[in-house]
């Protein structure tokens, strides 16, 4: 960070006085390390994407490889196709019908019920609406993971075990949808409801016809948030899918590493590559194409 | 609550309910049920319980694999917060300062966000592989044998570049938000007092986005805690062995794996305590800001 230098006044002097052009040391650097960095970011997934265009066995020999090689259609189609590479009773396809069903589950989920919930406690005189926005807001002080196995037991005493219901509900029981429309409704004026109770317009009718609406953008950020979150979950669906055919592709993952630690056969990297492209593929396009209220949404939920 | 809200009692608790339901079942219900059975111990077979009190805690002090999992969290937590702050931060600071190319570098340095920690990790296994890992060979150039899953301090860090190179766009998406909220009539200030970048940077620049990076402190401390996870199950490849463990991964093989609820469930409620302290730590400061800014 040393050399912090005078963007604007230099900028703004060469363009006046027309000074021929100096070499900008500083700026050359400055590019440099964001290129670094850039290309920290960059380089093992593109690693992983050439590899995936590879058979095993050269990728057995000589690891990740920089360049493609002639099995891309192969591997993808084995890895989205095939039964039994990693798994026995599912294919990539499966995964990530249940990926989708997690993100979107969640995402959807958690949006409806957290508007709701925020709502009741911004927009009503309810005697208990402090003692219930507490005991919401509690639920963002401990992670899933922390109590972990007693959510487990909880889960297999209500036989919720291998169903969509117990993978996505508990993952919803957090507060952080709820606490982020809370702060929004907050935000939006007071002479709204005014207005709109002069209009005559009941609880119902102000939800969806005012409130709904004005929180386009806030949904539009939240969705994506949490569609990245759910799509990513690792931990709770490793416990609580032992039947195959639930497997999402991040699931699917863990069985890829242990096929690697095994070590009994030549692992199908080429594939297990590609199945590693095809899980992160539709998270990474929703976050670069939505960048604008993804960033929006989550630097709001500092505030 | 709002001057003119609805009087309405029914409508409101209708839809309260839904997040009351599913807070109480899957997550005051578990909760609760961690602290009772940390004071049980349970026969090898899960029939019967019994009331030990504070032995489950006393046994976890004593426990060589806990206290190295502690120390290891501890030492992992923080070069990981250090090395994802540092790194981010440099970064925001030159993207915030170049005109051209400014949005390509944003995208660029943010996309990794949505990459799961567990696919982060495979990568990491393909990179750092004892036999074909390509960063191995690149140390083997320089002879040294890095080995995987097998040396304590190589693996962990792999575990460290990995979680690091995973939590870089979530601080520079925050550093970079921060640096653009600084006014730019502060900005042109500082830029006529004072001409040399460094001081300016450490005299305005920081202290302005100190909110930002305290915030930040708190949200990579339970990154390293909790968020790990993937990260250190795929580095590991499942099998814990003499690997280093963080304290959430020891939950999950002490539970799990060992199946000893009471110590599991004693590990939670350590974990929850650890929690709740930097969150009280968290809402001070908060406060602290919306007084001063």
């Amino acid at each position: 960070m040393a050399d912090i230098t005078d963007t604007n006044v230099h900028t703004t002097t060469s363009a006046t006085t027309r000074r021929p052009k100096r070499i900008r040391w500083d700026h050359i650097g400055d590019h440099a390390v964001l290129i670094a960095g850039a290309l920290l970011m960059l380089v093992p997934v593109y690693m992983v994407f050439a590899t995936s265009s590879w058979d095993a066995i050269t990728v057995h020999r000589e690891g990740m490889q920089f360049g493609f090689g002639d099995q891309l259609v192969e591997n993808y189609n084995a890895a989205l196709l095939e039964y039994g590479g990693f798994t026995d009773s599912v294919n990539g396809l499966t995964m990530l019908g249940n990926s989708l069903i997690l993100g979107l589950g969640f995402a959807i989920g958690k949006i409806i019920v957290g508007m709701m919930a925020a709502y009741a406690i911004v927009y009503f005189r309810l005697k208990f609406a402090t003692l219930a926005f507490w005991m919401i807001f509690t639920t963002l002080l401990l992670p899933l993971e922390v109590r972990i196995l007693p959510s487990y037991e909880v889960i297999s005493w209500m036989n919720l075990g291998n169903t969509y219901t117990g993978l996505i509900v508990p993952l919803i029981a957090s507060a952080t949808a709820t606490f982020f429309f809370r702060q929004f409704f907050r935000s939006i004026p007071e002479e709204l409801i005014e207005a709109a109770r002069i209009d005559g317009a009941g609880p119902v009718k102000f939800f969806i016809d005012i409130l709904v609406p004005l929180s386009k953008t806030m949904i539009a950020a939240m969705f994506i948030i949490m569609f990245v979150f759910g799509w990513n979950q690792y931990l709770w669906p490793t416990l609580i899918t032992t039947d195959e055919s639930l497997f999402t592709l991040v699931r699917g993952i863990r069985q890829i590493v242990q096929s690697y630690a095994d070590g009994s056969e030549t692992p199908d990297y080429g594939q297990a590559a590609a199945l590693a492209i095809i899980a992160m593929t539709p998270p990474v396009l929703i976050v670069v194409f939505f960048q604008n209220w993804f960033v929006k949404g989550l630097t709001e939920s500092d505030k | 609550m709002k001057r003119a809200a609805f009087g309405h009692i029914g409508f409101p608790i209708l839809l309260l309910l839904p997040q009351l339901v599913i807070i109480a079942i899957f997550f005051y219900w578990p909760a609760a049920y961690a602290v009772q059975s940390s004071f049980y111990a349970q026969d090898m077979f899960g029939f019967t319980s019994t009331f030990v009190g504070l032995e489950n805690y006393t046994r976890l002090a004593g426990a060589t694999n806990y206290v190295n999992a502690l120390n290891f969290t501890v030492i992992f937590t923080v070069l990981v917060t250090f090395f994802s702050l540092t790194i981010a931060l440099l970064l925001a600071v030159k993207a915030d300062k170049v005109i051209r190319g400014a949005k390509t570098y944003r995208t660029l340095l943010m996309w990794v966000y949505a990459i799961a920690p567990p696919v982060a990790g495979l990568i990491g296994v393909m990179l750092f592989d004892q036999s074909r890992g390509n960063l191995t060979q690149f140390l083997a150039s320089f002879g040294y044998e890095f080995r995987l899953g097998v040396n304590y301090w190589d693996t962990a860090s792999a575990m460290i570049a990995v979680s690091v190179w995973k939590q870089i766009p979530v601080n520079f998406i925050f550093f970079l938000s921060g640096l653009q909220a600084i006014p730019r009539s502060v900005r042109e200030a500082a830029l006529i007092d004072n001409r040399s970048g460094t001081s300016r940077f450490w005299d305005i620049t920081f202290p302005l986005l100190a909110p930002t990076g305290f915030f930040l402190l708190i949200i990579n401390i339970t990154y390293s805690l909790f968020d790990t996870f993937g990260i250190i199950d795929t580095l590991v490849k499942s099998e814990p062995g003499n690997n280093p463990l963080t304290l959430v991964y020891r939950v999950y093989v002490d539970g799990f794996r060992g199946g000893d609820l009471g110590g599991s469930s004693a590990q939670s409620v350590v974990l929850m305590i650890l929690v709740l302290i930097l969150t009280i730590v968290q809402f001070r400061f908060l406060e602290r800001r919306i007084h001063y800014t």
